[in-house]
């Protein structure tokens, strides 16, 4: 794969003042994307207008799709057209991408899709902010696979980790998704945007061998296979059926096997390699509280209330939630006399979180409806109930 | 002296149209006397007659019975999901520009559950070709009715006989805004490749629809005979009325079938209203993918240039 440095004319460099939703659009221009397909919807909307407005000016086309099932399709066939792609939305549309994502994840079709997540379920407050969409994003679409999701805490944060999607997504031909939501979407914060050659991105590893020898699909390795693009004489196929290494349907149990552990395997085994978390605290804590976007920036009031309460008391950011770092949980775990995992939503990562503790520590969920931010005060509670 | 060639093996090597077939993925999955199978030989014709670089066309389809078309031609394709073949196609074209981009897909998979995205591309004048394989059913699934079966049809999921309205799919069409709308029966496969030609020529949203026969399900259900019978009541009721209005040209159970070029109109197409756009809103600066709107214009015109020349 190639580290190039950014195209300088998608890099607004210098300092600005600028909400979550800009700052996803501008990491998107600095990584490179030049085709975004998208429909609006509340909180997420920003993101489409910053781009649409960007867009003509760097080179790239913006479409307003039908809706949200177009705009992912056509993701689909921009990628393969050549192009890195990206697309934004909030619940109902997010629900309305499922199939779709499906078809990038069985096509291994590098994409980046930004779900600025608000408060369900159904139309739910629309306005207002929510993690519930962190289990959908795994699972949403019919059948077994793996993708990787990031959950940015900041303005700055969503710049960054857009341009980091955009190089796992190449790397490992997945559509990775932020996970962001209406809180760090909307809010204002100092935005430094780096000089283009300081930004490493990576482009596409294209496939330069024989024609001939050309596969869309590598299913020996953990890393997927080179691509190509339409019209670069290839005459690729791909579809969503269980397929073989060209990429011809093949409707055998064993294959699916193989093709199943091979969209599989590609995550699994390179968790170290894809998942980042920001840990402060952890050498004394006897609580670690693991939180994930804008959550964790309300979990730091509680640690550092705890703390001056003469609690020990540590931080796991999660910067990507799935892939989940199980190990280095489960390494917590048997230091800890507990886990704290507030979230805005009923309680969706501290399942997993609980499944890898394996009973090696209390585990503490701290729920929120959504709508709004939890009242650090119910954090401190948790992390008080879980040093006893 | 070499063993003669089995009935396979020529098939293998002598048909005429191996080059745009994956040859490897023979024999097909269509049911004998299905009118797809035209439509492929006819798209294949029209290729072959096409000044166009093969490399340069692409393929998208659905899913259905018509939907494994992308899978069985030699170009870059994509089989997708049902009903957002067009949608692909649409991301396709405009994220590489180059590319002829050709969508094969079935009645049920385009006007049913993909009908959003039929009317948006027709609306948006987006350069691509479709062409829709309508036999009144859904054929993958087992002869369901779909928004082309005719009212009074028997279809597994209105087993007493159809009482929904049907589509007119080129009256759709033109109302949407497509700028070319045929219409032919599988029966007349030389006009599907002129057909076809042209709509590779149009640029914009180019609308085939071919009336074809599902022997295995919605012949059978309705008591229609086999592939032959099909051929013969498109032979015996067909009509042609180029320029007809789409107003007028309605198909109703066995009823007679108006076909022809029913649409041929100039327009520019989604990415000429972009480019001529932002090159007069933002000037030079413009540079899609890189090219400024005259560089890429120049470059479309020596491209057809050598195109007509090594014709
Ligand atoms: C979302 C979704 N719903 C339903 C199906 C099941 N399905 C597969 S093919 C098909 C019908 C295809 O009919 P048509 O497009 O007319 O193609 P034909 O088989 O007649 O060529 C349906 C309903 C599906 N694959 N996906
Ligand atoms: S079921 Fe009908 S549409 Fe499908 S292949 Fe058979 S004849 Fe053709
Ligand atoms: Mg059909």
């Amino acid at each position: 794969m190639r580290k190039v440095a950014a195209d300088p004319k998608g890099v607004d460099s210098g300092s600005h003042f600028m909400d979550g939703d800009h700052a996803l659009a501008e990491g998107a221009l600095a990584a490179g994307c030049r085709f975004f397909a998208g429909y609006p919807i509340t909180p997420s909307t920003e993101v489409a207008e910053r781009f649409a407005e960007r867009c003509p000016h760097v080179g790239g086309l913006f479409i307003q799709m039908e809706d949200e099932i177009a705009s992912i399709a056509a993701l689909i066939g921009g990628a393969w057209g050549g192009q890195k792609v990206m697309t934004v939305t909030s619940g109902p549309g997010f629900s309305l991408m499922m199939e779709n994502i499906g078809l990038a994840v069985m096509t291994e079709t590098p994409m980046v899709i930004c779900n600025v997540q608000r408060c369900g379920p159904s139309t739910g407050l629309p306005t207002l902010t929510a993690q519930q969409d962190m289990m959908q994003v795994r699972w949403g679409s019919q059948g077994d696979y793996r993708i990787i999701a990031l959950s940015p805490d900041s303005p700055q944060e969503c710049f960054d980790l857009a341009i980091e999607a955009f190089n796992l997504s190449e790397t490992y031909r997945v559509p990775v998704f932020i996970m962001t939501d209406e809180t760090v979407g909307h809010m204002h914060e100092k935005v430094v945007v780096p000089p283009a050659e300081q930004i490493e991105v990576l482009d596409r590893n294209w496939y330069t061998g024989p024609k001939e020898d050309y596969r869309p699909y590598d299913f020996t390795g953990n890393l997927p296979a080179p691509m190509v693009k339409a019209g670069d004489g290839y005459r690729f196929h791909t579809t969503g059926l269980t397929h073989d290494e060209r990429g011809y349907p093949a409707g055998s149990v064993e294959v699916h096997k193989k093709l199943l552990d091979h969209l599989i395997g590609k995550i699994d085994n390179n968790v170290d390699k894809i998942s980042k978390t920001e840990d402060s605290g952890l050498g004394d804590a006897e609580v670690v509280v693991i939180s994930y976007g804008i959550t964790s920036r309300i979990a730091a009031k509680a640690i550092a209330d705890g703390r001056k309460a003469g609690i020990k008391v540590g931080a796991m950011r999660l910067i990507t939630v799935w892939p989940l770092c199980e190990n280095r949980i489960r390494e917590i775990a048997s230091k800890v006399k507990g886990i704290v995992v507030p979230e805005i939503n009923m309680g969706q990562v501290v399942l997993e979180v609980e499944r890898v503790v394996g009973g090696r520590c209390k585990v503490i969920s701290v729920p929120h409806a959504g709508g709004a931010v939890h009242d650090p005060e119910v954090i401190l509670d948790a992390i008080k109930e879980a040093v006893k | 002296m070499n063993a003669p060639m089995t009935d396979e093996e020529r098939f293998r090597k002598e048909n005429p149209m191996s080059e745009f077939l994956r040859m490897e993925r023979m024999p097909h999955i269509w049911c004998p006397g299905c009118g797809i199978g035209t439509v492929v030989n006819s798209f294949a014709e029209a290729l072959k007659k096409s000044d166009l670089d093969m490399d340069k066309v692409a393929v998208v389809s659905g899913i259905g019975c018509t939907g494994r078309v992308a899978g069985y031609m030699k170009f870059d394709s994509l089989h997708t999901t049902h009903g957002r073949a067009i949608p692909v196609a649409t991301g396709l074209k405009l994220a590489n520009p180059d590319m002829k981009v050709v969508v094969v897909s079935g009645d049920g998979d385009l006007t049913g559950i993909g009908g959003n995205h039929f009317i948006h591309a027709a609306r948006r004048n987006m350069d691509i070709t479709v062409i829709c394989v309508n036999n009144f059913t859904y054929g993958m699934t087992g002869g369901q009715v779909t928004p082309t079966t005719p009212t009074k049809a028997n279809a597994s999921t209105t087993p007493y006989g159809n009482y929904e309205y049907p589509f007119s799919l080129p009256f759709l069409a033109d109302a949407c805004g497509a700028t070319y709308v045929a219409r032919w029966t599988s029966l007349h496969a030389r006009n599907i490749t002129n057909s076809i030609s042209e709509a590779l020529k149009h640029k914009g949203f180019s609308f085939i629809e071919v009336i074809t026969p599902c022997t295995t399900l919605y012949a059978r259900r309705n008591r229609l005979g086999d592939g032959l019978d099909a051929l013969q009541y498109y032979h015996d009721d067909s009509e042609i009325v180029h320029g007809a209005d789409t107003r007028e040209v309605d198909i109703e159970f066995q009823s007679k079938i108006k076909m022809g070029t029913f649409v041929h109109r100039e327009k520019p197409t989604y990415l000429e209203a972009v480019n001529t756009h932002y090159a007069n809103v933002i000037g030079d600066e413009y540079q899609l993918y890189g090219k400024t709107t005259p560089e890429r214009e120049a470059e479309k015109k020596a491209q057809e240039q050598a195109n007509q020349g090594s014709k």
